[in-house]
This record gives C-alpha cells, structure tokens and sequence, in this order.
C-alpha cells in the first residue's frame, strides 16, 4: 500500500523524504566530500574524473557537471548537501537559490528584499491567482 | 534543583553569522536585524543562565547521509565550532555540561523518547548564530560563550522530520528531567531555527508573514493547538524548509504554563524580513 504524501502537489517544491535520499545518497555523499579543501582542490582539477570515483548516475553526475541545482533535486540531491558544490565554486547561497527559480541573482536578491515569494498562487500545483485549488 | 526559567526562540539563519563575522552588521541591509536583538543582549547578562539547552539542527556538517538521528543529545565536555566550507566561524568553543546532559537523556529515553547520545559532534550556524545573536561578538580564543551549553539536534532535513506534537512533548519530558537534577541550575531553554523560507527548486524564495506572525502569536498563547498543526501546512506554508519551526515546540512544551503553571510573559518579540533567503522572527519567553 502507498504512503501517504500530501507534500507532492506543492509546485516547485521536491520534499527530501526517505525515498528520494535513498535514490540521492551517493549524489549527497559526494557532496559532502567537498567539505575537505583536499577534495575540492581535486574535484575541481577533474571534475568528470573526481565524480566518476563514485558510484552516481549518468543523470546525477550531468546535473552536478551543468551546475543545474533543480536536475540534482530531481536525482535525490539535497540543498544542505549540494550547497556544498556551490561553495566550492565560491558562489553564495543566494547565487544557488536564484539559479534554481530562473531569476537572476539580481532579480531574487530584490524580490527578497521586497518581502520575498508570495505564498498566493504558490500552494497547489495548477493554482492559478491565489485560489485554492484543494487535491483530489 | 534545576529550573527552567525561561525560553528563547530564534532563527538561525547563517547569512547573519557571516554579517557578524566579516564586520557587516552596521550596513543598512543588517542593521534592521541585529536592532531586533539589542534588548536581548542585554536581557542576558540580566538573566544569566548557568546552563542553556540549545535545540537546533544540524545542516549536513556534522551528520551526513550515513547516519540521521531524529533527536541526538550532545553530552561532551566541549563542541569545536564546525568548519562548514569557508573555515570555521570564529566565535569561542562551546562547553558542554555532560552532567545535566547525561541526567537529561537518562530520563527523557526513559520517557520513552529514543535520544541518539552524541560524544563528539562539532556545531554549525544552527547552534552558533544563535548564541552570537544572544551574547554577542566575542573573541574566540580569549572570549567565552557565558556559560555551559547542551546541543539538542534534531533532524529536519530528511523527511519524515518529528511531528510538532512529538517535539511539543518532548519538551515536556525535558523539564520533567531538568527538575529532577538536583544541583541547584538556572536553565534556559532555546528552540532555533525558521521562520518561513524554502532554499530549494523554483519555489525558492518564499515568505510568508501572515503564517509567521500568527504562528508566533499561537506559540505564545495556545502552543498545544500550533502542536498539533501538520507537516504539510508548514511546508505548503511557510516553505520547505520552514518545517525547521517544530523544533521551537520543544522549547515551548518545556515551559511552567503547559504542566500546569502560570502562562509565561513575553519579555520581548521581533520579526524581520529578510535575512538572506530568510524570515527572522525572535521571541523570549520568561516563566512567572
């Protein structure tokens, strides 16, 4: 029987539940090993080289190779985790989360500073105008 | 006998460690932030505690995905302020209290609340920013946090994260073992992390005051009720990563008014938007 998850009609958003970390923890693992200026030094030397030490997927090591933050999250990434890439290239946090919504980092840092994303319009997945749209 | 006299909730956001730490905390951006802790510094060194109980989360420093304890108690004699990509912060060690730690998790899993112990972790901006946020810029080799700290660290990164319900218990179970320790503590208690923010996918960016503020107001006045709120409404709400708000419950269902006693008084409240790709809110609470 199926497991109850109400999370995955909240658009934009990929709930980092007990499945897609099992489906990410080499990815995360990978990640991680970048906490070591050792490893960053080599990851960046080589990178196809560096993630080919481990056991990812094609999809996984082309999300990290294309920097493509929403491509990781889809193959079991974890922001806390691939943040870490982000560091390594010496881009902030900010920088990470705009290249996720398709803003420029310009454009995120002065949507946050007019007091960020609305919540209306941006509940339910086909919620169009703020009008709830309850699941099925 | 130990007492927890008081509680105190803040964000944890480490775009305001980094403020403090690279000098910028006088720029108009940060300004409006550390404004919002002046009373609090100043209520510190007025109610110094002798131990503070400090709920937080880590952030894939010191657990990766190898092993993800949902509440691990830190019962070490001292915790290195962790290396999280960019050095160190450089704030001052922090010292444990392995007593009341031990005394603390031999109790509460006796409640039937299953804590991971934790003999070495180093701590992040989860348990750091706080304290610079409370106490101050200190010096990190000559300077001193102002007293002994317990890391409570409670998995909220990987669903399923503790329901606000569990965390509002367990900080029953907390005061029931703080009480039942017999030296003599001033014990504070502080739940970190939120408010509403989401870091992840193309919903990223969210904010959501009216969710906050009333959230806040309900911590205050009907903390049960706000306990029994689900995951979902956190996440759809206030964003994914707004979940991290279940841990401020703990602290709060450590408090005299939900075993029976006076409601707290609110010694000071505040909330700011943004800090980074975050919602700042801030709360002390005393017990009468």
């Amino acid at each position: 029987m199926a497991l109850d998850k109400p999370y995955q009609d909240v658009p934009g958003t990929t709930i980092f539940d007990a499945e897609q970390s099992r489906k990410g923890y080499h990815l995360n693992q990978f990640c991680m090993s970048l906490m070591k200026a050792a490893n960053r030094e080599r990851f960046k030397a080589d990178e196809r080289a560096y993630l080919d030490e481990w056991p990812m997927t094609e999809e996984q090591k082309q999300g990290v190779l294309t920097r493509d933050l929403n491509r990781c999250i889809a193959a079991g990434g974890n922001i806390y985790f691939l943040a870490k890439i982000g560091a390594t290239d010496g881009k902030s946090f900010q920088y990470m989360a705009a290249s996720m919504t398709g803003m420029t980092q310009d454009e995120y840092a002065a949507m946050m500073l007019a007091g960020g994303r609305s919540a209306d319009g941006n509940r339910f997945i086909g919620e169009t105008s703020g009008e709830k749209k309850e699941p099925q | 006998m130990a007492k927890i006299t008081a509680s105190v909730f803040t964000s944890h956001v480490p775009a305001i460690g980094a403020a403090l730490d690279l000098g910028k905390s006088n720029e108009p951006y940060w300004q409006p932030v550390f404004k919002g802790y002046e009373f609090s510094k100043q209520w510190m060194k007025d109610n110094k505690p002798d131990v503070i109980f400090l709920v937080f989360n880590d952030h894939a420093t010191a657990f990766s995905l190898e092993m993800i304890p949902t509440f691990a108690i830190g019962c070490a004699a001292e915790f290195q302020p962790a290396d999280e990509g960019w050095g160190p912060r450089p704030v001052p060690k922090v010292i444990g209290h392995p007593e009341l730690a031990a005394h603390i998790a031999q109790s509460v899993i006796q409640d039937d609340f299953d804590l991971t112990i934790v003999n070495k972790m180093d701590v992040d901006h989860g348990l750091t920013v706080p304290l610079s946020l409370m106490c101050g810029q200190l010096d990190p080799v000559e300077g001193a946090w102002p007293c002994p700290v317990i890391p409570f660290a409670v998995n909220v990164v990987q669903y399923p994260v503790p329901s606000g319900q569990r965390c509002f218990n367990l900080g029953k179970a907390i005061r029931k073992a703080v009480e039942s320790f017999d030296q003599d503590l001033n014990v504070h208690i502080w739940g970190t992390g939120g408010m509403s923010h989401q870091l992840q996918g193309a919903r990223a960016g969210l904010i959501n005051k009216t969710f906050d503020n009333a959230f806040l107001d309900r911590l205050i006045t009907d903390p049960a009720g706000q306990a029994a709120v689900p995951h979902i409404d956190y996440v759809r709400e206030a964003g994914s990563e707004g979940i991290e708000l279940v841990m401020w419950l703990i602290a709060r269902g450590a408090m005299a008014d939900v075993n029976g006693g006076q409601p707290p008084k609110v010694a000071h409240r505040f909330y700011h938007v943004p800090a980074s790709n975050t919602a700042v809110g801030h709360l002390i609470l005393e017990n009468g």
